[in-house]
């Protein structure tokens, strides 16, 4: 198996892109990370896509031809493969690009994300989103997306230490990130009272706790590490990549609040780099809800369960801290394009690693990623060093 | 779109999951295929006594447009007495949800395929 390389990332402005569509997201992002990596469209092998909804967003299917075509690439028949895993898409489709170059099958691969959600209104956005966890068992019953989420979190606080509080600071601190993100969806900070007074969407969970719909873009070009310095004098290195499944449906997991399919593709991700939780400088983490980012430093095994609320509200977490979560603003300030967040997590941890984050900069020689599908039925996490 | 909902009538009307005879686990959504016994499971159906716990819930205020004229409502995660657990809504009102609070099933309208459409009846639980 050959080691793998990012050799050039790309992303669109996370936002409501009104005069924006499907097509012209992914051809800016894609765009922009051959631009990066400094090669042409004839000189990509194969392109992995992850989104998870267009056939309900924009009601179009067939998402891989239909970008390597308005990509420019129709004439050279490149492989185009569509990835679909829920919110996790994006991180399955860099995992599915690492595979074929790892494998020697490909050379030159681009993995992208897109999503373009606000073509519908929000009662249809809620019920597609819905469709992530178990639509004949959950979404039947009335389940709505953070309704799912607002239940681990009633199940959490009633057994752990987790204060309303130490919930509204994930976001607080979030949005402080996202502020200093020029591709952030919000780039305003916001106070736990701004949480706290939000209205209500699940309870216990508000406005605030919950991250957007928003549209948007990211690409990466995957190389074998070999050929790296071909394409840039900055190449990141993946470490480890591994994904893990668990029940479609919260209510059969193992522990309501817990993610057991975290738990097995944070070890496995550490065990195939080598390396200790100590080792990892940064981590970009699934905060579709504040609860998730809370679950994810505990189930990644960063801290004991029931220690995350406390570690947030000491600034453990936060940007200068000793453990600095999602630095681009996660899901919550930056924006959550399902399709295109597991991309934008790997672009963050590249930029971070090359040291091109401005204001956002944190010293980061190794970084992890953390992308979730469903309520914790896929979760794929990744590893990224500096050569 | 009638095919998809009327197929699990017996399910969803009258709380009818299957049990593996091979170990004895009871599922409730029905599974036909048991994750511990695998292919040495034998599966048969099981009437569920539709007593149960509320393991979890939430009040949901922002909802998808099938329930929006039903908001708020609560939504629970009911851990049935043999075992399987299920999401369903609580007939209560929302301050009187808590964990642990016992339940038991009752008949009722669940949603429907606007103005004209299916209506879908199901299981809701009561506070027993």
């Amino acid at each position: 198996m050959r080691e793998v390389a990012v050799v050039g990332i790309g992303c669109t402005q996370f936002g409501e892109h009104w005069s924006a569509s499907f097509r012209d997201l992914f051809v800016e992002a894609g765009a922009l990370a051959l631009n990066d990596a400094g090669i042409s469209g004839e000189q990509i092998d194969a392109l992995y896509v992850g989104n998870m909804s267009a056939g309900r967003f924009i009601e179009q299917e067939h998402i891989g031809a239909l970008i390597a075509d308005y990509a420019g690439l129709a004439s050279n028949h490149t492989p185009s493969t569509r990835v679909e895993a829920a919110c996790a898409s994006g991180g399955l489709a860099f995992r599915q690009a690492a595979i074929a170059v790892a494998s020697g099958m490909e050379d030159v691969v681009v993995a992208a994300g897109v999503e373009k959600m606000t073509d519908v209104g929000t009662g249809a956005s809620v019920d597609t989103l819905a469709g992530a966890a178990d639509r004949e068992w959950e979404g039947f019953a009335g389940a709505t997306f953070p309704g799912l989420y607002a239940m681990i979190a009633t199940d959490y606080m009633h057994r752990h230490s987790l204060t309303r509080e130490q919930l509204a600071q994930v976001a607080v601190k979030n949005h402080a990130n996202g502020a200093r993100n020029p591709i952030a969806q919000f780039r305003q900070e916001i106070t736990i009272d701004t949480v706290l007074n939000s209205s209500l969407v699940a309870d216990p969970l508000r406005l605030f706790d919950c991250s957007p719909i928003t549209d948007g873009a990211a690409a990466v070009v995957v190389v074998p590490l070999e050929r790296a310095r071909e394409f840039t004098d900055a190449p990141v290195r993946m470490l480890a990549s591994a994904q893990a499944s668990d029940t479609i449906a919260l209510h059969d997991r193992r522990d309501i609040s817990t993610l057991d399919a975290t738990i097995a593709a944070g070890r496995r991700a550490l065990k195939l780099a080598r390396l200790e939780h100590a080792d990892i400088d940064l981590v970009e983490v699934h905060d579709c809800f504040t609860i998730a980012e809370i679950c994810a430093i505990e189930d990644l095994g960063f801290c004991a369960k029931g220690e995350a609320g406390r570690l947030t509200e000491e600034g453990v977490t936060a940007r200068d801290g000793g453990l600095p979560v999602n630095v681009s603003g996660g899901l919550k300030a930056c924006g959550h394009p399902v399709g295109a967040t597991g991309i934008k997590q790997i672009c963050e941890v590249v930029q971070q690693i090359r040291g091109e984050a401005g204001r956002r900069q944190v010293d980061t020689e190794i970084g992890m990623t953390h992308n979730v599908g469903g309520t914790g039925a896929t979760v794929v996490v990744h590893i990224l060093g500096a050569c | 779109m009638v095919s998809r909902f009327w197929r699990k009538i017996p399910q969803r009307y009258n709380l009818v999951g299957t049990r593996c005879e091979t170990c004895g686990r009871h599922f409730y959504p029905p599974r036909t295929f048991c994750p511990d016994c695998r292919r040495g499971g034998k599966i048969v159906d099981h009437w569920f006594t539709g007593e149960g716990k509320v393991t979890t819930y939430t009040v949901i205020r922002t909802a998808s447009n099938q329930f929006e004229h039903a908001t708020p409502y609560v939504l629970a995660i009911v851990e049935l007495d043999e075992g399987p657990r299920l999401t369903a809504q609580i007939v209560c009102r929302p301050e009187e949800a808590r964990i642990g609070m016992r339940v038991r099933r009752v008949f009722r309208r669940i949603a429907a395929d606007g103005e004209s459409g299916v209506i879908h009846y199901g299981t809701k639980f009561v506070p027993a």
